[in-house]
């Protein structure tokens, strides 16, 4: 006990010396939260469209007036001809083509019917999906209002439309940030626990103290718990910031307990600095440790399900982010933030990420040599 | 000089691979003695003294340090002697004060204990005004000095040196052989490497080690007398040129 009180009290001293690792406990976060949220926001807006009007009729530019007055779309072209049009995508200049045919007007009010042409630049995926149906639902109200005004008595509506309403659960306005913002937050603890960890064990073997270190009778689980414990406090720390970020700049304030989130924020810690503790010690190096979690971050990233939902991953994929213990706290995080879940609705989740805390601290201890 | 052997080793080896670092060392080492260790660069020096020290897992051979097999009690030798390594292994962002009280902290040593004995080291040390300064402030041979103060702080029964003097001026490292007579004189038993050859003549004993193995070990007298020499830098060179293994 004596000899963890001596290894606590040198390594929070060196962290509060060292103005690099205060700069990323305060810094990084305030950066992160304030920067990223407003750069992942999956609402496609500003699309770029090039409207090619044969027809030049009234309907035609009624409908073209509709479209840009929804406020997705900038109409950067309004033209007669396709070629040139079709130079726009290629020049990157529009993201969707619309051609009105030339008979437009006539087929619509003698036929009652009328063909348009979409033409999508699909270079980006989202984008090209999220506009195009954008685009459809517009042309589709459109059709509605010319039919409305045709129908005199709509008592008699020749057709029956079915008309669906929808309220979003959990997130009325479909706000991106309150999706967006707890996920970060997730990241920013990951790569704080387990880079801080992992660096700074990794600048003792560098330096040689490690050695110093492993030559007194210091017990393996005592240094061990030496570096947990300051890294854990600090973990806590830089999430407790991020919370308070959420919530002055975004109104983000979980509808669940915070004390369901921080019981799992704990435990999660323990997971990802066991993961720190694992990287440094099979890094010999501190480019070695960084290009390691770097590597590791990376699918954690992608494959936390933070951007992407995970149920649309192919099978396999879904089994991976089994692996990830990202995955687990980011749906844990949106589950207490935005439907206000309690720990019985966690407890999978919590079980699992304890089983991740034990068995990468356990490979850890195994992996550290007090002798070559 | 008393007869107790604190440090045996017999047929003592460590390989890598099929690189044979030390090969089949065998020597005693007297309590309270300055043991010199002495080899080029590459010769194995190091790689022994991390054996002795627990660091190293030796692959075949026997050795007890204080009285502890090197194999099974290594955690027990580490509680009876002290290390200073090749590298400067003080921790630079903390200050004099902070060092000292972290090693003596984890060799378990009491509060009292540490307090008494720091006021008197950095006495001896003439570092009493610094003793609130980070340690990177201070020159190297002072650095030197402290690490060695450090390393013997939990009155070790034997103290390991590599190299302590490597890259420190004449006079500093005068002034450090007087520390290693005075940790001597209080019983502390001194293995130390090193490739000065006049640090040589203030060992009690030195042993030579050419490619892994021990060539030579007597008192630097005897030594000198047997290879008909002057100096130890010129039986160092007599026994050294025989080395076929390249310096790394």
């Amino acid at each position: 006990m004596r000899t963890l009180k001596f290894l606590l009290q040198k390594e929070f001293r060196q962290i509060f010396r060292d103005p690099s690792i205060l700069r990323i406990i305060f810094i990084m976060p305030v950066i992160q939260l304030i920067v990223l949220p407003w750069a992942a926001d999956y609402e496609i807006k500003n699309i770029k469209l090039a409207v090619i009007d044969h027809d030049r009729s009234d309907y035609s530019r009624s409908l073209t007036n509709k479209i840009t007055a929804s406020g997705y779309f900038i109409l950067t072209d309004y033209t007669s001809s396709f070629e040139q049009t079709l130079g726009e995508i290629e020049h990157d200049k529009a993201d969707i083509i619309l051609e009105i045919p030339a008979s437009f007007e006539k087929d619509l009010v003698k036929e009652s019917e009328s063909k348009l042409f979409m033409a999508v630049n699909a270079i980006n995926g989202v984008k090209a999906g999220l506009g195009s149906s954008y685009l459809r639902s517009i042309i589709q109200d459109y059709n509605r209002e010319v039919r409305t005004e045709w129908i005199q008595f709509p008592r008699f509506s020749p057709e029956t439309s079915i008309e669906v309403t929808n309220s979003n659960w959990f997130n009325p306005s479909m706000n991106y940030k309150v999706f967006m913002v707890p996920g970060i937050l997730v990241l920013l603890l990951t790569m704080v626990g387990s880079n801080l960890t992992a660096i700074n064990i990794v600048k003792e073997k560098e330096i040689g103290t490690i050695e110093q270190i492993n030559v007194t009778p210091v017990k393996k689980f005592h240094f061990i718990l030496g570096k947990l414990i300051p890294f854990w406090v600090l973990g806590l720390l830089v999430f407790t910031i991020g919370f308070g970020i959420a919530w002055i700049v975004y109104g983000i304030y979980p509808a669940g307990s915070f004390l369901t989130i921080y019981l799992f924020a704990a435990v999660y810690l323990l997971a990802v600095l066991g993961l720190g503790l694992l990287i440094s010690t099979y890094a010999n190096n501190q480019q070695q440790a960084m290009l390691i979690s770097f590597f590791l971050m990376m699918i954690f990233v992608l494959m936390g399900g933070l951007y992407t939902s995970i149920d649309s991953m192919p099978g396999w994929a879904q089994a991976i982010t089994k692996a990830n213990p990202v995955s687990y706290f980011i749906e844990v995080i949106r589950m207490v933030v935005l439907k206000g879940s309690g720990l019985a609705d966690i407890k999978y989740q919590l079980l699992t990420i304890l089983g991740f805390a034990v068995l990468l601290n356990g490979w850890a201890v195994v992996n550290y040599h007090k002798r070559s | 000089m008393s007869t107790d052997k604190v440090i045996t080793a017999e047929q003592l080896t460590k390989r890598f691979g099929d690189f044979t670092a030390v090969d089949a060392i065998s020597f005693d080492v007297y309590k309270g003695e300055i043991f010199g260790f002495l080899g080029a660069n590459g010769a194995g020096k190091t790689t022994a003294m991390r054996m002795l020290s627990g660091l190293s897992m030796p692959t075949s051979g026997k050795a007890s340090v204080a009285g502890f097999d090197v194999y099974k009690e290594n955690e027990k030798i580490k509680q009876n002697i002290g290390y200073m390594s090749q590298k400067f292994s003080l921790y630079e962002d903390l200050t004099v004060k902070e060092n000292i009280r972290f090693y003596a902290g984890i060799y378990g040593k009491s509060d009292q204990f540490i307090k008494e004995k720091t006021a008197l080291v950095l006495e001896q040390l003439h570092l009493t005004a610094e003793g609130n300064k980070l340690v990177k402030s201070l020159p190297l041979g002072w650095k030197q000095k402290l690490a060695f103060s450090v390393a013997i702080f939990h009155e070790p029964q034997i103290v390991f040196l590599d190299e302590p003097t490597g890259g420190v001026d004449p006079v500093t490292r005068r002034e450090f052989w007087n520390m290693i007579y005075l940790a001597a004189e209080a019983g502390i038993t001194v293995f130390v490497t090193t490739h000065y050859m006049d640090e040589a003549e203030y060992c009690n004993r030195v042993s030579i080690m050419v490619d892994g193995r021990i060539d030579a070990l007597d008192t630097p007298e005897q030594l000198k007398r047997t290879y008909g020499v002057t100096s130890m830098d010129d039986v160092f060179l007599k026994l050294a040129r025989k080395a076929v293994r390249s310096a790394d």
